[in-house]
């Protein structure tokens, strides 16, 4: 027994390891891993079953889901929960509304940030630390300290009752991570490359441009992904800057299907929560291992 | 050829842009945002000076304290339970699963992705009453017991908030703290076991200490991350009912939007900052010195 269960240890964790194969007793085996196969069942359902149930419940009728028990399957295979929901919560606007802030938002942030990280790693400067350790200050700040200011500026400048409030606070509020993120994948690209790009003679900006982004492809593509999610998914900062119906985005749309207000209709509701998240889990299959990947390593913004 | 890279004029003009937006929207905010903290009024209605008025009210103020309490009770029980679940998930994920573990990490995982919105509205319906009873109700009925009214009051609206932000952010950690663990080399756990240390002695004395730096980084992340919570309170309970499940985010939302006191607001949102600073700096020190201490990694 106690060898039997030395050798196994042995083979576990073998990602790097070297395999050691041992015929096993297969019964013994198997009842042994009872216990493993439970854990990942129950957590399967915890995970999986309120997603299913949230898609079954975006074809049910008012009358359904008042009359019959929760886990019942949908009577009827229609669609028509997904039309009142986009139309009633005005979706797409609001998807428009999200999408023309988050893009250019995104561009701005990843273009001016790269070249703030470029100028700050691969160029020599005196006091280039210091500026590095003022971006990174940002990260600790909460949204709430700066609100409150620029709610009053953007109301001083005029352009309360625009998008612009929204863009302009995305771009600044995920500077200091992509400074930080970009920062740390230039300090892994050997300064040789600049130095022979150097005396190829081109000049900074024709490396920034013609080197170095194309080289930061990949932290590009994970860093953008990551301030996505942040942005797509954020709602303080678009519930205090585009609160009015005209300038809706997705997050506070939703937010108005909230069961506080008035008689729900759980339809309408489940399909407009099944449109956000469904919409999301493609993308999130599509590139999962680099989501997973981009967002733990933008976990320092907590 | 040191000459081109050392250009400080290139510097300053790629850094300009990002410094520029930074400075104006992060950094001026924050130093208008502390002057407020000795102002009384809003944007619309013009300000006041107050003095210190804003603190001594912060002082004798009920409903901050409970704002303050629910933030610290709040970060506290949603830090423990996501480190912990998320590293029994990491556990199960390297000494359970090994290889086949990559599908059941990603399912996991998803949940962080999704909007915090629409988690909100998927968990009050999971824990709804009437007119329809939720999956949670249900179950419970089932097993004989009797539905809740989870909504209904401060205590059982906190545990079901703490439930979501669990739920949703565990395979996040689970992946955080696998990254770490899979950092341990083979062989010092192969040693381990020919030493006979096996289950929980080799997690305890073998895994923890050397997955040490990564879970207090998770810790980290993880209280920075729930000090701030906003998005899933206001989402799923707006706070309520009344006040009870109302952190300072929502204090300083509602100060400053509801009833237009930007400087009360602030003081708010700096307690927040503060406490934030003092609980990073606390956990960082306290990581240094056991880093230096045990010198694993």
């Amino acid at each position: 027994m106690n060898t039997t269960q030395s050798t196994r240890m042995l083979t576990t964790s073998g990602s790097r390891g070297q395999r050691l194969r041992v015929p096993r007793r297969r019964s013994v085996n198997r009842f042994r891993r009872l216990p493993l196969w439970i854990a990942v069942t129950v957590l399967l359902i915890v995970v999986g079953y309120p997603l299913i149930w949230l898609l079954l419940g975006s074809f049910k009728s008012q009358r359904e889901f008042l009359e019959e028990p929760t886990w019942a399957l949908p009577q009827q295979w229609s669609f028509e929960n997904y039309a009142t929901a986009w139309e009633t919560a005005g979706l797409g606007s609001a998807l428009f509304n999200s999408a023309i802030t988050v893009v250019p938002a995104l561009f701005c942030m990843l273009l001016f940030g790269t070249a703030a990280a470029f100028a700050l790693e691969v160029l020599v400067w005196k006091g280039r630390g210091a500026v590095l350790m003022i971006f990174l200050a940002g990260i600790m700040v909460p949204a709430q300290m700066i609100l409150l200011p620029l709610f009053s500026a953007y109301f001083q400048t005029g352009l309360t009752g625009s998008l612009w409030p929204l863009f302009l606070t995305y771009t600044a509020t995920g500077m200091p991570l992509t400074v930080f993120l970009m920062a740390t994948y230039f300090r892994a690209i050997p300064r040789e490359v600049f130095e022979a790009a150097t005396l190829d003679g081109a000049s900074i900006y024709r490396q920034f441009f013609s080197v170095a982004v194309p080289m930061m492809k990949n932290g590009l593509f994970t860093v953008g992904l990551v301030q996505f999610f942040f942005f797509w998914n954020d709602l303080l900062i678009s519930l205090t800057f585009a609160n009015s119906s005209k300038l809706r985005t997705l997050q506070v749309a939703l937010l108005n299907f909230n069961g506080n207000f008035g008689t729900t209709q759980y339809g309408p509701l489940f399909a407009a929560v099944s449109i956000n998240v469904f919409a999301l889990l493609i993308i999130y299959l599509l590139l999962n291992q680099s989501i997973q990947k981009g967002l733990t390593a933008g976990a320092v913004k907590g | 050829m040191k000459n081109i890279l050392g250009d400080r004029r290139a510097a300053f003009v790629l850094l300009a842009p990002a410094l520029a937006v930074y400075s104006v929207i992060m950094l001026v905010p924050v130093v208008v945002s502390l002057g407020y903290t000795v102002f009384e009024g809003n944007a619309i209605s013009g300000f006041e000076f107050v003095g210190i008025d804003n603190f001594v009210r912060l002082i004798g103020d009920a409903r901050a304290h409970q704002a303050l309490l629910f933030t610290l009770k709040y970060a506290l029980v949603v830090t423990i339970g996501q480190v912990v679940v998320g590293y029994m998930l990491s556990l199960l994920y390297v000494f359970g699963l090994k290889r086949a573990s990559s599908v059941v990490r990603t399912l996991v995982f998803f949940p962080i992705v999704m909007p915090t919105v629409a988690v909100a509205l998927l968990f009050q319906q999971l824990f709804s009453i009437a007119p329809t009873e939720g999956v949670v109700n249900s179950m419970l009925a089932g097993f004989g017991g009797v539905p809740v009214d989870w909504f209904g009051d401060g205590g059982s609206a906190f545990v079901v908030i703490a439930i979501m932000d669990i739920w949703r952010s565990m395979g996040f950690y689970g992946v955080l703290l696998y990254a770490g663990l899979v950092d341990i080399p083979e062989d010092v756990l192969e040693s381990a076991r020919l030493d006979g240390a096996s289950g929980w002695r080799l997690v305890r004395h073998i895994v923890l200490p050397l997955s040490l730096p990564v879970l207090i980084s998770s810790i980290i992340f993880s209280i920075n991350g729930t000090l701030k919570v906003f998005d899933s309170v206001m989402a799923l309970t707006s706070g309520g009912p009344g006040t009870s499940t109302s952190p300072l985010t929502i204090s300083v939302f509602d100060h400053a939007f509801t009833y237009g006191e930007y400087g009360y607001g602030s003081t708010l949102a700096m307690l927040l900052t503060i406490i934030c600073l003092i609980v990073t700096i606390f956990i960082f020190r306290g990581s240094r010195r056991d880093l230096t201490k045990d010198g694993p990694r």
